[in-house]
């Protein structure tokens, strides 16, 4: 409720006591969107610096943070009030980070210069430049936080990256454009999207050096196969359930998180990006980058309930943690 | 990170010293820190004596081809020091008299894996002249009899067809629904099997060319003060009393005349083909699919922006690149296997990987619809269906072509 106090204005408005602020970066608006999750409408809408894609919070809820791509920094707002509070040191072109689990540093990859940088978010200084290999993309950390994970869209590798001494520790091919990583909570496994080879590389964590052990495809009838591009993934905290956005096929696979095999394909918007879950993982939000809307996909029930129209172009989501 | 980039340039300059002699190469293999691979591409740029282009933004670059190259190897190399292989490029710049001799001494040197640059002919002599391990990558001649009933087994191609690209702008035509052409073909050979092209393709898909005209290469400067004076009125009185027809295709590969079409055409069509709506591998105004990125890091190396020319060298480049990281083997012949079996695939900024046709050797791949200042379109168009790929819908088919070179042929 304090979000509201703060607001003035709106605190006249009946906040459900549950509802967490949804935040949507719209590329080609250059605005972020903000959506109350109980409601689904619409609260706000704040310009971010240009091109913003990549979006993440602070694990307290305390500063939001924005990759504005094309001013080459990361913004920071305040989550509540939605004002810009500082930048933040990027490298040039960021796309994708991630926050350790503390709230800081911030691990941010530069595109355009083969780094991965690291900030720390208190002080705003680079602590860190990691090599890594050529048009690094997506981020990840592991549920301990020793290993930060970069893929590199060309290169076409997970690299792994120890968070104490910065050196890369493995290196993990997969199949062609990486676009994004996602640890399973307990740290067992990592997924790893290829947009152009089509796959979803499973990698196995639990030996003494990872592994892939599958490499899950899609085939939706109808559908070329060349438009079933995985992009964003998000995977429940128990590990049942893995969601995958499909780009241009418009589609989110639903997958079985012991088996890894599809279960089933959802419909969602046109070209979606990237995946986020309300804090009790009741919702799950895709940013559909050509229809300029959201999907909400009811987790549990495994079905589209709602799409809400944002800003242009849809890139990245994060949802508040419960305050 | 930072010795490791200088150390880039340096070991090449080794290498190159080290190739300059037969005898030096084993003597200095041990000078090199021990890497599982080394690949060494040549590239082999073929310079003709050539006019002045019609437009000065097709200026000829001193470092054309070999900057894609450059880019590309730099790439491969950001890769392969995480897989302990090393990447070399070797560039060579030589002319039709000396181009069998140049190619000769890179062979007796070592080298097995050549990126061309020139034209048909000459490809074709330098293919016949390989030994039986090399690899060569055409990185420039659209002759579709390449891929046809002239191809080799040893010259695969990164540059696309005529065909393709023809097939390129005639998808694009019939799904605007612009499907009565008016064909205006230059003189020169090249100009008459590229308007061949634009006839082939018009039958696939069905297009009618209902007016056809040839316009003579008669010679002279390129470039004249005022000249634009002149082609206002010739260019009107040169297209009047066309049948009526939606687009006018220009199949000009010899640049005399396609650029003037636009605006100077006597009835209001678009133009398509060798000017206006062009079919291309690359624009330096191409950004989909993460291509801003490829735009930057080759502006930051070249100083320039990036062609078609450059963007076929790098991707002949990343290739061989792929082909080591995924085979771990620098042995051409391991390359080659792997370029054209199922497991190959390439993401090249085109939102699609490019794969290779193991019935001709010819690389599968989008081609761009640009208008030099935007991309308007990328084919294969939807709508246009294929049973094996939607790229095969562009250039030969396997039950089209006479190639018989390859595993995969007929």
């Amino acid at each position: 409720m304090i979000k509201y106090l703060l607001l003035g204005g709106l605190s006249v408005m009946a906040a459900p006591a549950l509802a967490n602020n949804v935040f949507v970066s719209n590329e080609r608006g250059n605005t972020v969107t903000v959506l109350d999750s109980e409601t689904w409408e619409q609260i706000a809408e704040f310009p971010a610096g240009n091109r913003p894609r990549g979006i993440t919070i602070a694990p307290d809820g305390s500063e939001l943070y924005v990759c504005s791509s094309d001013d080459d920094l990361v913004r920071v707002y305040d989550p509540n009030t939605f004002e810009e509070l500082h930048t933040l040191p990027s490298g040039p072109d960021p796309e994708l980070f991630v926050i350790h689990p503390s709230g800081n540093p911030l691990y941010i990859a530069n595109e355009d210069d083969n780094l991965v940088t690291v900030v720390d978010t208190e002080t705003h200084q680079v602590l860190a430049e990691v090599p890594v290999g050529v048009e690094p993309e997506g981020m990840a950390i592991s549920p301990d936080a020793g290993i930060v994970i970069n893929t590199s869209e060309t290169t076409n590798m997970a690299h792994f990256i120890d968070t104490e001494t910065y050196e890369i520790v493995h290196n993990v091919l997969v199949d062609q454009r990486p676009r994004y990583a996602e640890f399973t909570s307990d740290g067992s496994k990592l997924y790893v999207s290829a947009e152009i080879g089509g796959t979803v590389s499973v990698i196995d964590l639990t030996a003494d050096a990872p592994s892939i052990t599958k490499k899950i495809t899609f085939e939706v009838p109808g559908v070329q196969p060349e438009w079933l591009q995985p992009v964003g993934i998000k995977v429940t905290e128990d590990a049942s359930r893995v969601f995958v956005a499909l780009g241009p096929s418009n589609r989110v696979a639903v997958i079985d998180g012991e088996t890894d095999e599809v279960l089933e394909y959802l419909l969602v918007g046109q070209r979606v990006w990237q995946l986020g879950f309300t804090p009790d993982e009741k919702f799950l939000i895709t940013t559909n980058g050509n229809s300029n809307d959201v999907s909400i996909i009811d987790v549990e029930k495994e079905e589209v309930i709602k799409s809400v129209q944002v800003g242009q172009q849809p890139w990245g989501v994060v949802v508040a943690p419960d305050q | 990170m930072t010795d490791m980039l200088d150390a880039g340039p340096l070991v090449s300059w080794m290498k190159r010293m080290c190739l300059s002699a037969v005898t030096a190469v084993l003597a200095c293999g041990a000078v090199f820190p021990a890497a599982a691979q080394t690949a060494t591409v040549a590239v082999l740029r073929i310079d003709y004596p050539s006019l002045l282009p019609l437009s000065r933004l097709d200026l000829l670059q001193e470092d054309r081809a070999f900057a894609g190259a450059r880019v590309a190897t730099d790439d491969n190399r950001t890769t392969g020091q995480f897989l302990g292989q090393t990447h070399e490029l070797v560039e060579v710049a030589t002319t039709p008299e000396n181009a069998m001799a140049d190619f000769q001494a890179l062979v007796e040197d070592g080298l097995r894996l050549f990126v061309l640059v020139g034209n048909s002919e000459d490809m074709l002599a330098v293919a016949d002249a390989a030994p039986e391990d090399a690899v060569l990558f055409n990185a420039s001649s659209g002759d579709t009899t390449l891929r046809d009933e002239r191809c080799r087994a040893n010259l695969l191609h990164i540059a696309p067809s005529d065909a393709m690209r023809a097939d390129a702008v005639t998808q694009f035509l019939v799904w605007k629904r612009w499907t009565e052409w008016f064909l205006i073909a230059g003189s020169n050979p090249e100009d008459v099997a590229l308007a061949e092209a634009y006839r082939t393709s018009a039958r696939k898909f069905g297009a009618e060319i209902v007016e056809e005209r040839t316009f003579e290469d008669t010679g002279g400067s390129r470039v004249s003060d005022s000249g634009h004076v002149l082609v206002q009125t010739q260019i009107p009185v040169f297209t009047q009393d066309a049948e009526d027809h939606d687009v006018v295709v220009a199949a000009d590969a010899s640049d005399v005349f396609a650029e003037y079409l636009p605006y100077h055409v006597w009835d209001p069509a678009p133009v398509a083909g060798s000017a206006g709506l062009r079919p291309v591998t690359w624009a330096p105004s191409h950004e989909s699919w993460g291509a801003t990125q490829m735009q930057t890091r080759f502006e930051d190396s070249a100083g320039r922006m990036m062609d078609d020319l450059d963007y076929q060298t790098w991707l002949a480049v990343r290739v061989v690149g792929e082909a080591v990281t995924r085979t771990g083997s620098d042995d051409p012949k391991v390359l080659r296997e792997y370029m054209l079996g199922d497991e190959f695939e390439l993401a090249a900024f085109k939102g699609v990987p490019v794969t290779f046709r193991d019935w001709n050797g010819q690389l599968r791949q989008p081609i761009l619809l640009s208008n030099g200042r935007m991309t308007v379109s990328v084919s294969p168009q939807e709508g246009f269906l294929h049973q094996v790929s939607l790229l095969d819908t562009l250039g030969l088919d396997r039950p089209e072509t006479e190639c018989r070179a390859f595993a995969g042929g007929n």
